[in-house]
């Protein structure tokens, strides 16, 4: 039953990315993309609510591992691909009414969206390490071409730095598995249950520590080029600028947390193993160091998608830095704060994008008065930012919150980085989307009506969220914080 | 058996010697040919590991290597430059005695690095670990200092030879159908960069990366 059900996720994707990759020109292209993507999401929920019920499954020869922390991430995954296809369903006709998009490069976007979820749900749930690399190269793979889809020079050196640098980084990661495998193959004997995950776990009392730090390392350093950790971020914000605006929704909300998934399955090995706090604090240091200096690169930044790049790279520091001080309440923390974040920042992008086709620029100081332009515009931007800057009544807030009491209880010397670089944070976006929501406008008018639906219904789930948490999803996250260590 | 162990360990050093090679080679067409040279070799040595240590996916991942590293992607690569008119290409901004000085220098750290986990093998090539990760490190160095498109990816793709000859001699080779997925993306990776130098050419009228410097923080 499980084979089946998670058979269903994969194969819905894959059968969406061939379909498209054969009818990806024809004019139902991108409402077959948000078909596809509306089964892959039901197919995800099935699957969650299974796992919920009956805690963690294994499938397909235990080549495949579902628990209550990757299928959070599964389920995030297929309802913000969903939605980010109902968006771009508009967003892409006006890109192409502009003159700025052709209909060859719309079906190279709509085949590799799919096979772009298709790549992080399998490295979600497969339980072979070298899958979970072997997937996360491959969405790598078919999201480079997607940056550079306009064909500009900026688009094409952005994509060449994100497939170089990425491609470095995944490198190192692979050398961090055959070292995980060396461990591995000494206590599991070789062949194919050494790379299991499940396999692992259970022996990595046994596993040898001085080659498990080295793995963790490589893999930290590996993924993290993925997650955007500073110092290995450069690819990030250029790759969020260049790309179209529904890539740099799914890079910032979806990629950057299956990245994060990887490593976090490797620091409960690495822990485990060692019995200290090695990975955990490696983890810190990153994510510490990744908010602060993303913080203080915001109030520099002048083009809108690459500032709040920049916002993904410190929130994603903070979420590694909460995963890296460990414990139930950080856990479950950096958890909710994945959550909100991916929802907020996939809006804010949704928003930023039809600002941007209005004001027919990226430069913020040529983006004025959206609100009279459009109010659904202007209101998206303007609650979409309070809410990723962590004002109440927003989910954002309370993961925060949590965030910094718990950090404030175990490592109150992070604490003044923390909020010293959330204010400056504050200072930096707020001031610069101010005017560009309210104030003189511009702004043309656009030739297919924008989907703002998708923006409003991420942002009142995060305001439900940061309202009243519900039992059910409470319950699920505090699973999954326990399996994690926590 | 211990023939073995000193053929592999010939092997391994010229793996090495070809790091330096293709650190210090200007000509993209050499640098093409030498990266062929490392994928026969690594295949040499993979065969010799499944032969010693009786190894049945150790040939087919053996014969894997030789058709993708030997014959398909210096084919593909090749073709490319042919296309791109970049046969005769030589690099010329490159400080090669320092190069190799930082070179040496990585291959003592991989070595430093490498060596408590040399010492916890118990397969017959123990001490490789650090020749592998030398040449990753020397095939990273390489990617850093050029400054052309091609050499980038011949950089990227020698990588990728080291790890997999810490893969087969540190570890007798990771499950084949981890080894199969890292074969296909590699695959599609070239592939991939092909499409890029023409669309770098298109755009910048030549594949020096120098006129992709121009996105920064202002």
């Amino acid at each position: 039953m499980i084979d089946l059900q998670l058979l269903a996720l994969l194969l819905i994707p894959l059968t969406g990315g061939l379909l498209l990759a054969a009818f990806g020109s024809r004019s139902w292209a991108a409402e077959l993309n948000s078909l596809m993507s509306f089964c892959t999401f039901i197919a995800a929920v099935v699957l969650a609510m299974r796992v919920i019920d009956s805690g963690p499954q294994v499938a397909f020869n235990e080549e495949f591992f579902i628990d209550q922390f990757n299928v959070f991430l599964v389920a995030l995954t297929a309802f913000v691909a969903f939605t980010t296809s109902l968006f771009s369903r508009p967003y892409m006709r006006i890109e192409q009414h502009h003159g700025k998009l052709t209909t060859p490069m719309l079906h190279l976007y709509y085949s590799m969206y799919q096979m772009f979820t298709l790549a992080m749900l399998v490295a979600l749930t497969s339980n072979n390490m070298g899958i979970i690399w072997v997937a996360m190269e491959a969405a790598t793979l078919t999201t480079v071409l997607l940056v550079s889809l306009y064909r500009t020079p900026a688009s094409i050196e952005a994509a060449w730095k994100y497939f170089i640098l990425c491609g470095v980084g995944i490198a190192l990661a692979l050398f961090g598995t055959i070292l995980l495998y060396f461990a591995a193959e000494r206590v599991l004997g070789e062949g194919g249950t050494a790379l299991l995950w499940t396999h692992l776990n259970r022996v990595k009392g046994s596993l040898e520590p001085t080659v498990l730090k080295l793995a963790f390392v490589f893999l930290l350093v590996g993924y993290g080029t993925k997650i955007g950790l500073v110092p290995l971020h450069s690819w990030l914000p250029d790759a969020h600028a260049e790309g179209p605006t529904p890539v740099s929704a799914v890079l910032s909300g979806l990629l950057l947390n299956v990245a994060l998934c990887a490593v976090m399955r490797s620091k409960v090995l690495v822990d485990g193993s060692l019995g200290t706090h090695f990975a955990g604090n490696l983890m810190m240091g990153f994510g510490l160091l990744s908010v602060v200096v993303a913080a203080l690169f915001l109030s520099r930044q002048k083009d809108i998608k690459r500032m709040f790049a920049y916002s993904s790279i410190e929130h994603m520091g903070l979420i590694t830095f909460a995963f890296g001080m460990g414990g139930p309440v950080a856990t479950f923390a950096a958890m909710l704060h994945m959550t909100v974040h991916s929802l907020t920042k996939s809006a804010i992008f949704f928003a930023v994008g039809h600002a941007v086709q209005k004001a027919g620029t990226q430069q913020m100081e040529n983006i004025r008065g959206m609100m009279q332009v459009s109010t659904t515009v202007g209101w998206g931007l303007m609650l979409g930012t309070l809410a990723i800057l962590g004002m109440p009544p927003f989910g954002v807030f309370a993961s925060e919150f949590l965030i910094i009491t718990t950090a404030m209880h175990d490592y109150p010397w992070t604490t003044p980085f923390l909020l010293i670089a959330l204010g400056i944070a504050f200072a930096a976006i707020f001031g610069k989307v101010q005017p560009i929501v309210f104030g003189e406008t511009t702004a043309r008018r656009l030739p297919h009506q924008p989907a703002l639906i998708p923006v409003f219904a991420h942002l009142l789930l995060v305001l439900i969220l940061g309202l009243y948490m519900p039992p059910y999803l409470a319950n699920w996250y505090r699973q999954a914080a326990a399996l994690l260590g926590g | 058996m211990s023939y073995s162990i000193q053929i592999i360990n010939l092997l391994a050093s010229i793996l090495l010697l070809i790091a330096f090679a293709m650190l210090s080679q200007r000509r993209i067409l050499s640098l093409i040919n030498l990266f062929a040279l490392q994928g026969l070799v690594l295949s040499l040595s993979t065969f010799v590991v499944a032969y010693s240590t009786d190894q049945r996916h150790l040939y087919y991942s053996a014969w894997l290597t030789l058709l993708l590293k030997v014959l398909v992607l210096p084919w593909l690569l090749h073709r490319l430059i042919r296309k791109l008119n970049v046969k005769w290409d030589v690099e010329t901004l490159i400080n090669i005695p320092t190069t190799m000085l930082v070179g040496i220098g990585l291959v003592i750290f991989a070595f430093n690095l490498a060596a408590p986990i040399s010492q916890l093998s118990e397969s017959i090539t123990r001490g490789l670990i650090g020749i592998a990760l030398a040449s990753v490190l020397l095939s990273l160095l390489m990617m850093l200092t050029r400054r052309k498109a091609v050499p980038q990816v011949v950089g990227f793709l020698a990588m990728e030879n080291g790890l997999f000859f810490a893969a087969t001699s540190a570890t007798h080779g990771m499950p084949l159908v981890v080894e199969l997925g890292i074969a296909l993306d590699v695959l599609v990776a070239t592939f991939i960069f092909g499409i890029f130098f023409f669309q770098i050419r298109e755009t910048f009228d030549s594949l020096d990366i120098r006129h992709m410097e121009k996105l920064k923080d202002d």
